[in-house]
């Protein structure tokens, strides 16, 4: 166990471009690393990317270990997990961090199987103890309460919520090295057949985000947060239950089970606030909440509070609004 | 088409209770059901044998009581519900728990297909399905939300953020369902009936002999650990409130939020 030094990011990339949450994970993961001496790095799979490669420097990676292929261009689950497990093998870090994003969530658990190592899914907070080892920490039970992992074996592997832990800050005049890798390939047994823009809403990236729960009274009034979102720049949020019951799809929901998210305004219109809701929002920059319930949980959280009916302040503050942005 | 659904016996969310001050969770007063997720992927599994023939396996890894959603899972159409039993599984993380589930698949012989659902409701990592995928060396599709051609070869849609990939593979392979995938009809009274007289196997860790290593089971193969439980703070914020008439409310917000400098930070002026 001891011959196994240093954190390892792994940057995911979609058509050529970095996703934010590496920059994420390099940030928190060169804090930690600064506190036990040790150093960052990072793997890159793709084609042609060593311009983004640099990137991965400039946000605190001290070493990229980049595979070029065009069979790495898309995500190719068992390549990716074969040149991966390899690479892990060889420079053998001891913390190995993946986005929890659909990719990392598919690649991560098949990773760790390879290399007989522990997974933490879904972290939102990363820690050292006193030992050097990894604490990582992830709501559990509908987000009710916090547990704290440790992992035996080595590396110690976890996926990480996108935008949780603040980005990394960009400097240009870092200096780091590139170390091109030759990748293996090996039979991918799946092909991508087609590939398109779903047209589903990211709300993780939305600077507004006007959300409904059960204040709402029918699906359709929907529309009524619509406007106001419309207006703002933003997107329609929902809370878990309209999503189970079908008023709205998965891509809206926010929560510990749907997305997390860090708007510079979240408006939640009747949401009382579980503690399942507030675990997707509560670091939102700014939050206002409308609700008839003077006691409602949500407005704990809000540094604006409109204690009243969502269908009556709704319109009211879309007109406000209008009338200023015209 | 023989295909294998592993699936999960869990509390009812709703009601399981948290003790705050001594960071427990406390199952015993909630009931348990089958894992939400699993209906969608027991629907998937019966849509697929209704159009090509075949057989439905589902398999659990629980204690003795998990039985009963192994006999839910007969009801809504598995052929056989395998059980596995043993103290020498309990206190598993998903690299056990994968491990010890694709050992038993092993054991089942051939199969063309599994399925799993997109997570549990109560440990929610996502990671068990593509685990075993891993283990059995097979390849699996995540986050599959329609099944586009199931036959010669299978064809899926995933959505990745945004993105939805069709993808093609050729059998044996796993795919992961979310809950879009199909709406899962609810089991007939008779079919109910009749469930409740089939009989489950109950295989236990010596079982498994031939096809694992009994080291890797339960807390002795589990390289995480929970180390410890906390509560979310409550930070709260200081919230300025308005009550009252609406009208007056919502211009004592606008009026707050302007200053403030919000509605700048959002590109209205």
């Amino acid at each position: 166990m001891n011959d196994y030094a240093g954190l390892m990011v792994f940057a995911e990339q979609r058509d050529g471009k970095i996703h934010p949450v590496a920059y994420e994970l390099l940030g928190k993961g060169k804090e930690l690393a600064d506190r036990v001496g040790v150093g960052v790095s990072s793997v890159l799979l793709g084609h042609q990317m060593e311009e983004e490669a640099q990137e991965l420097i400039y946000y605190g990676a001290d070493k990229v270990f980049l595979y070029d292929h065009p069979a790495l261009e898309d995500f190719d689950l068992l390549n990716y997990k074969h040149n991966i497990v390899r690479l892990v093998k060889e420079v053998k870090p001891e913390v190995f961090l993946l986005g929890a994003t659909h990719l990392g969530r598919s690649l991560g658990p098949r990773v760790a199987v390879a290399l007989s190592t522990g997974l933490t899914a879904d972290c939102t907070g990363l820690d050292v103890d006193k030992d050097g080892s990894l604490i990582q920490i992830r709501p559990a039970f509908s987000g009710n309460i916090l547990a704290h992992i440790k992992t035996k074996t080595r590396p110690q592997m976890s996926t990480v919520r996108y935008k949780v832990m603040p980005k990394g800050v960009r400097d240009a005049s870092r200096k780091g090295e590139i170390i091109k890798k030759d990748a293996e390939i090996v039979p991918s047994l799946l092909t991508i057949v087609n590939k398109e823009k779903s047209g589903e809403v990211n709300i993780a990236e939305a600077d507004v985000i006007v959300s409904g729960g059960r204040g709402l009274k029918r699906a359709e009034d929907f529309t009524i947060l619509a406007e106001l979102a419309k207006l703002c720049g933003g997107v329609v949020g929902s809370s878990r239950p309209l999503v189970d019951d079908g008023w709205i799809g998965k891509e809206h929901q926010v929560g510990f089970s749907g997305n997390t998210v860090k708007p510079k305004l979240y408006i939640a219109c009747g949401i009382s606030g579980s503690s399942q809701h507030l675990a997707g929002m509560r670091d939102s920059d700014v939050i206002v909440a409308i609700n008839t319930d003077p006691s409602a949980p949500i407005f704990k959280l809000a540094d604006y509070a409109i204690v009243g009916d969502l269908y009556e302040v709704v319109p009211r503050l879309t007109n406000e609004i209008r009338s200023r942005s015209s | 088409m023989r295909i294998v659904v592993p699936i999960k016996q869990v509390p009812d969310m709703t009601e399981v209770k948290f003790d705050v001050e001594q960071g427990r969770v406390d199952r015993s007063s909630a009931g348990a059901e089958i894992n939400p997720f699993d209906l969608n992927v027991l629907e998937a599994a019966v849509q697929i044998k209704e159009k090509l023939g075949g057989t439905i396996t589902a398999i659990s890894m629980g204690p003795p009581q998990a039985e009963a959603a192994l006999k839910d899972a007969m009801a809504r159409g598995a052929d056989r519900g395998v059980l596995l039993v043993d103290r020498a599984f309990a206190g598993a993380d998903t690299l056990a728990t994968s491990y010890t589930l694709a050992s038993a698949i092993r054991k089942l012989g051939e199969f063309d297909l599994i399925i799993c659902g997109e997570k549990t409701v109560d440990g929610d990592t996502g990671q068990v399905g593509p685990e075993i995928a891993e283990h059995l060396g097979i390849p699996h599709v995540a986050y599959v939300s329609k099944l586009v051609e199931v036959g010669e070869k299978l064809v899926v849609a995933c959505d990745m953020e945004g993105v939805r990939y069709s993808i093609q593979s050729g059998f044996p392979v796993l795919i992961t369902v979310t809950k879009d995938v199909n709406t899962p009809r609810l089991p007939s009274l008779r079919d109910k009936l009749n469930a409740r007289k089939a009989k489950v196997e109950v295989w236990d860790a010596e079982a498994l002999s031939s096809v694992a290593d009994k080291s890797r089971f339960g807390v002795q193969g589990s390289p995480t650990m929970v180390h410890k439980i906390t509560i979310p703070s409550e930070e709260g914020r200081k919230g300025r409130v308005f009550r009252g008439a609406v009208d007056e409310s919502v211009k004592g917000f606008m009026g707050e939020i302007e200053k403030a400098g919000i509605l700048g930070g959002i590109g209205i002026k």
